[in-house]
């Protein structure tokens, strides 16, 4: 029987039985966790409101046994906030879908239990502040965190030299199988011809440029979301399904 | 295992939420063992309840007509909507004897992640009632968790256009609780709301 504290972002909440939860959380230490908190449907819980999606939390969690991953799920036993990002992303809906859509995102990118993902989870504290504080627009926020996210999980894409060859760049094909921007001589088919304002918007997106995002016209970050979707679902394999119930301005 | 029927029902009694086998087994016997009659009652309450309950054509709660005894009743207030996730809820704000107004179930909550958007839920059916002009306030009862906030969110951004009054239930301490375990979101919650005591 043992004790451990982590901190994490919780990604997830299932029901469980008459007032129970199943929470996913992504944490620091141990990469993706699965963990039980009882009676946090009931009104009267001391930490309900405390384990709901994008809550930062600082948790203990009590395994019964042996620690070996998959032998019953560990109990929450303490939780304290050390950030509410729930509460300034859910009155706008926007930020809200967004954010779901990050959430989902991490946890799909962290396929195994319990092994660390630590710039993952940094990744998507830093990006869950910047969308809390509503320094940018929901939408762009998204696309970056899912680029640098792809970039963590070593699916980084090119966006200027050709991803095949590394001839310098910039180009203008872009082709999903082939890892972003391609040359004229790489290109496989299939690949599209997207506006060089857009290429040149998904890469200030993937380097932190924020002067040059937010000075993007709409037509290519819609372009750019575009790609970046395109781009994630090739990778995944798998669909996000948040990702389609996300809102964009227009 | 058991012998024919015996079985059959522990298997079908094993398949309802929140009953495993051993829970199954007992309910099974003991059905064994009950009066006649009053198996004859759970049967009769099991098949009426698929055959006759059908979903209210107005607010969505569950009917045995076309529409349900609230959307029915003339001394309810239809100047007041009361937007709800599901029956169930209409039950406890019932309990509570405040409301006079009528309902509507959306149905369920926007979830993103598990990919409920705002087309699966009667948000539809919603502003086709309220496009008549009658209803003036419409109060958003969704739960106190995320996605019921985000719903309250997409639906008062809705309806700001209308012109209606939108209010939202008010969340904080509950009745009979200590200040010192809150968590410090519905504390926090609480002082946003609090009001002044006229006395």
């Amino acid at each position: 029987m043992s004790l451990y504290r982590d901190e994490g972002v919780v990604l997830r909440t299932q029901k469980l039985g008459e007032a129970d939860r199943i929470i996913t959380l992504l944490t620091r230490q141990h990469g993706r966790i699965r963990a039980v908190a009882r009676g946090v449907r009931r009104t009267k819980s001391k930490f309900g409101a405390r384990v709901e999606p994008f809550g930062h939390v600082d948790v203990q969690f009590f395994v019964k046994g042996s620690d070996f991953p998959g032998r019953g799920l560990p109990a929450i036993t303490q939780v304290e906030t050390l950030a509410a990002f729930g509460a300034p992303l859910v009155s706008d809906y926007a930020a809200y879908t967004a954010g779901t859509a990050m959430l989902e995102t991490a946890e799909r990118l962290t396929d195994h239990e319990g092994e660390p993902a630590l710039q993952q989870y940094l990744l998507l504290i830093g990006a869950l502040r910047t969308l809390a504080a509503r320094a940018h627009e929901p939408a762009l926020v998204l696309d970056a965190f899912l680029l640098r996210s792809l970039a963590v999980a070593g699916y980084a894409p090119s966006f200027g030299d050709c991803a095949r060859c590394g001839l310098d760049g910039p180009h203008r094909f872009f082709s999903v199988p082939g890892g972003g921007a391609v040359c004229g001589d790489c290109r496989p088919a299939g690949s599209v011809v997207p506006s060089p304002e857009t290429l040149d918007l998904l890469g200030a997106l993937l380097t932190g440029d924020w002067a040059g995002a937010d000075a993007s016209e709409t037509r290519y970050r819609r372009e750019g979301s575009g790609l970046v979707a395109a781009y994630l679902q090739w990778h995944l394999e798998r669909g996000i399904r948040s990702l389609r119930l996300v809102e964009r301005s227009s | 295992m058991y012998e024919g029927a015996v079985q059959d029902l522990i298997d079908e009694l094993g398949r309802l939420p929140g009953v495993g086998p051993k829970s199954a087994q007992r309910i099974a016997f003991h059905l064994l063992a009950a009066d006649p009659a009053d198996v004859r009652r759970l049967v009769n309450a099991l098949v009426e309840v698929k055959d006759k309950v059908r979903f209210c054509t107005v607010c969505g709660n569950v009917a045995e007509a076309d529409q349900c005894r609230i959307c029915l009743d003339p001394r309810r207030d239809p100047s007041v909507i009361c937007v709800v996730e599901e029956s169930k809820d209409v039950v406890a704000v019932e309990k509570t004897r405040e409301f006079r107004g009528r309902y509507h179930v959306l149905g369920g909550a926007i979830s993103p992640i598990e990919g409920v958007g705002p087309d699966d839920l009667r948000i539809r059916e919603l502003m086709t009632r309220l496009a008549d002009g009658e209803v003036t306030e419409l109060i958003l009862a969704t739960d106190p968790n995320l996605e019921g906030e985000a719903t309250a969110t997409y639906l008062a951004r809705l309806c700001k256009p209308m012109g209606l009054k939108v209010t939202r239930l008010a969340s904080g301490l509950p009745v009979g609780g200590d200040l010192e375990y809150a968590d410090e979101v519905t504390l926090g919650r609480a002082f946003e709301g609090r009001r002044l005591l006229d006395v």
